[in-house]
């Protein structure tokens, strides 16, 4: 029986109310006993972390991540991205089905949780709702579920028809799955790269309006409503633009399940990062106009927005270092969110650290249905993450754990620094002071 | 105490823009953003002066230095007129076309520009379908890149010849360019805006030595963000509205190759846009008519425009064989050497 006890360090577990130093008791994979410090009655002989200085958290949950495989190993595999995962805190995510094949299958979606796939930390698939996520034939949502999948979606390829959606979204809610949307009506965005504004004129690119988000995210709430069936669950991806944000806050205030979650480069970059041609900018949904990226910053502080979400998406170097519209979209994200929501939400925009972490753990974990985790209560799961709040660090893209480096944060500061990130008890990441 | 007001949005710090890192080589021209208006002042004393140099002096030049013209898309007039300029400096030259090349086998433009570099080229020409090509080449190679046209985006060497022919026409005679040597002219550009490089590198460039540019199209040509792109740009919608206020007056070709499914009505087109010799005649007797080329007679404008007295068409194609020979220079010139030897 393996047990662990984190010594001394800051608790904060805003699910649980808690924000105190304690000692934590980590046994058998749960969490086994809080006390005050040097109170605990087990677990004395046990191997312990001086967590000191340290605030001890939930481990992160992100709800949106691309991990590649199976298919794409050369981008990045199971493996390698649950260690980045683990190297940014996080302890659990939730992966796209967009891989090659596309996961919608029980076959899949049980190959990609194998031990066999060597994760760091866990793996939650998210299952495509449609088949090869053509938008044309609806997936078994129940037999998807039993073999684990947390939510239905065909991320990247947005489900365009109405009836299909319609489906989608009973039948998901029959088995009590979200279904996740990726709001983009391609339509009206076919050939372009980033986002359509001045700034895109400027550099001669096609650009995609905010209305081919905002517009398939009000079509979708319509479609929640018209169902009106109390479990129906839609959760809109990566949302961008102030429209789409506001279609979200008016839709819950109609009493709807209509959740969000925004990405760190969503709130803190704008179009002008692309500057002159930067592929590492660029990504879908695109980097807005200034108006659309503060309307994300006021959407997380006012709480409209449910979680942050990295869209993790790796790509290889030779894929990026092409002509910008040749480009890929995506940009990683596993190793920099924390260190840019401390930086940015909590220091410099004064948000408390427990909302920040409530974004990144409770959150997520709530909107998936993760049961044990987000929080770290007696009996949960022992998911931990361990870090400095203070202290300060440059990002390297080349030292990531990664297979790409495909990042805008390369050299960018970051506040907060991992020091262990437990996942189910046993350490999947530790890092020096 | 002054009364503080409740601010309707927070006013956050948010992360900076930082300035950009090119261009890489200083002899390269990527952007006319790019140029000074000491820099543009002297290529274009350094274009008057090569064009009057004695061909066997300026044949020495660039004796034997090696330029490559890397071309993925068709071209007459550019190809043709940077080939002229180097080799009347006494370049070598060679061509590489996407038709004809590895890159019909997939080699990618990192990969090509590689090899031109590893066969010697000391500066690459490129003309290429996608915006920002030039910037990706110039970062992998370093070399000097000179912009031929990257797809929507700009043409600077076209704006250059597109300012000389300005000059000479509005500003004879005048060689230093301050902020205000255009003042009180209005350009007109008409048509394809949203399509053309030519367009976004003169409404970039007119504008900074003080003229006042006017976009003229339909919405689906020039969108109204255009006007948002810089300072001193404006739309009128109304053609002969603008051409009333225009000294020199740019059409545009219709690019069908980009036009990307977007259905036009050409009857309704040349009615609201085509340069006909009555409306010239009426609405702007004494302006410049100028066009990047290729034109399209009885489309855009007539035959008889093109070819008329106020036609500034081919004096434009002159221009470019001057201006390249000055922007080659300065691509393989040190700058300490640079206009030193007139």
């Amino acid at each position: 029986m393996t047990a662990l006890v984190i010594r001394g360090g800051h608790l904060m577990d805003p699910a649980a109310g808690v924000d105190a130093v304690k000692d934590v008791l980590l046994k058998d994979g749960r969490v086994a006993e809080i006390a005050a410090p040097g109170k605990l009655k087990q677990g004395n002989d046990a191997e312990s972390l001086d967590a000191t200085g340290l605030v001890v958290a939930p481990g992160l949950v992100d709800m949106h991540v691309h991990l590649r495989e199976p298919g794409q190993g050369y981008k990045e595999t199971i493996a390698s991205g649950t260690a980045a995962a683990a190297a940014g805190g996080f302890t659990a995510v939730a992966a796209m089905p967009n891989t090659f094949p596309v996961n919608d299958s029980p076959e899949i979606t049980r190959w990609m949780q194998a031990p066999e796939r060597a994760a760091a930390i866990r793996v939650f698939p998210i299952a495509a709702a449609t088949r090869g996520s053509k938008g044309e034939a609806l997936n078994d949502f129940a037999a998807l579920k039993s073999a684990g999948a947390v939510g239905v979606s065909d991320d990247g390829q947005p489900i365009l028809k109405d009836a299909m959606m319609r489906e989608t979204l009973a039948a998901a809610a029959r088995v009590g799955l979200s279904v996740i949307q990726h709001a983009e009506d391609t339509r009206q965005t076919q050939g372009s790269s980033m986002n359509l504004g001045p700034v895109s004129f400027k550099l001669g690119l096609r650009g995609m309006p905010p209305e081919a988000e905002s517009g398939m995210v009000e079509r979708d709430i319509r479609l929640v409503a018209e169902l009106r069936d109390t479990r129906v669950h839609l959760h809109v991806a990566h949302t961008s633009t102030a429209a789409a944000l506001g279609a979200v806050r008016q839709a819950r205030r109609n009493g709807l399940r209509v959740t969000c979650e925004v990405t760190p480069h969503h709130f803190l970059l704008m179009d002008e990062h692309v500057g002159l041609y930067n592929t590492n900018a660029k990504m879908n949904p695109p980097l807005r106009s200034a108006f659309d990226r503060d309307a994300m910053i006021e959407g997380i502080l006012d709480g409209v927005v449910d979680a942050i979400a990295t869209d993790h998406a790796p790509h290889a170097m030779h894929e990026k270092e092409v002509e910008f519209e040749n480009a890929p979209n995506g940009i990683t994200g596993l190793e920099t969110a924390l260190g840019l929501c401390l930086r940015w939400l909590h220091k410099e925009w004064k948000m408390p650290i427990g909302r920040v972490l409530s974004l990144l753990s409770a959150q997520p974990a709530a909107l998936l249905g993760l049961k044990g985790r987000g929080t770290l209560i007696v009996g949960s799961l022992a998911d931990v993450v361990v870090f400095d709040p203070k202290a300060e660090w440059t990002y390297h893209a080349q030292e990531t754990r990664s297979k790409s480096r495909n990042t805008p944060f390369d050299g960018w500061t970051m506040r907060g620094k991992v020091r262990w990130t437990i996942s189910e008890g046993r350490v999947a990441h530790s890092s020096p002071a | 105490m002054k009364p503080t007001a409740t601010p309707v949005r927070r006013q956050l710090q948010t992360p900076p823009v930082e300035p950009s890192q090119f261009p890489h080589n200083p002899g390269s021209l990527l952007s006319a953003e790019d140029l000074s208006l000491d820099g543009i002042s002297h290529l274009l004393k350094r274009a008057t002066a090569l064009e009057n140099e004695d061909p066997l002096v300026r044949n020495r030049l660039l004796a034997k230095r090696r330029v490559a013209l890397l071309f993925y898309e068709s071209s007459t007039r550019t190809r043709t007129s940077f080939e002229l300029a180097a080799k009347g400096m006494g370049a070598d030259t060679t061509l590489v076309s996407s038709l004809s090349s590895s890159i019909e086998k997939g080699e990618s433009l990192k990969d090509t520009g590689l090899t031109l570099r590893a066969l010697g080229a000391e500066a690459i020409i490129l003309r290429h379908n996608s915006s920002g090509a030039p910037w990706l080449l110039e970062a992998v190679t370093r070399l000097p890149v000179l912009n031929a046209g990257d797809g929507m985006h700009e043409h600077p060497t076209q704006a250059l010849l597109d300012l000389r022919t300005i000059l000479a026409h509005l500003r004879p005679g005048v060689e230093a360019l301050t902020a205000e040597t255009l003042a009180g002219v209005t350009v007109t550009i008409v048509g394809d805006i949203l399509h053309s490089r030519v367009a976004r590198s003169n409404m970039m460039l007119l504008p900074r030595l003080g003229a006042r540019v006017l976009l003229c199209g339909p919405r689906e040509l020039l969108p109204d963000l255009a006007a948002a792109a810089g300072v001193g740009i404006a739309i009128e919608r109304d053609f002969e509205a603008a051409l009333r206020q225009s000294q020199a007056v740019m059409m545009l070709r219709i690019q069908a190759e980009r036009l990307a499914g977007l259905q036009l009505d050409l009857e309704e087109y040349k009615a609201a846009y085509q340069l006909t010799g009555p409306r010239l005649a009426t609405q702007a007797p004494s302006a410049l008519v100028m066009h990047p080329g290729p034109i399209i007679r009885g489309l855009e404008l007539t035959a008889g425009v093109a070819d008329g007295p106020q036609s500034a068409i081919l004096e434009q194609v002159r221009n470019g064989v001057a201006v390249r020979m000055a922007v080659l220079e300065r691509a393989l010139t040190a700058p300490d050497k640079q206009g030193g030897r007139a």
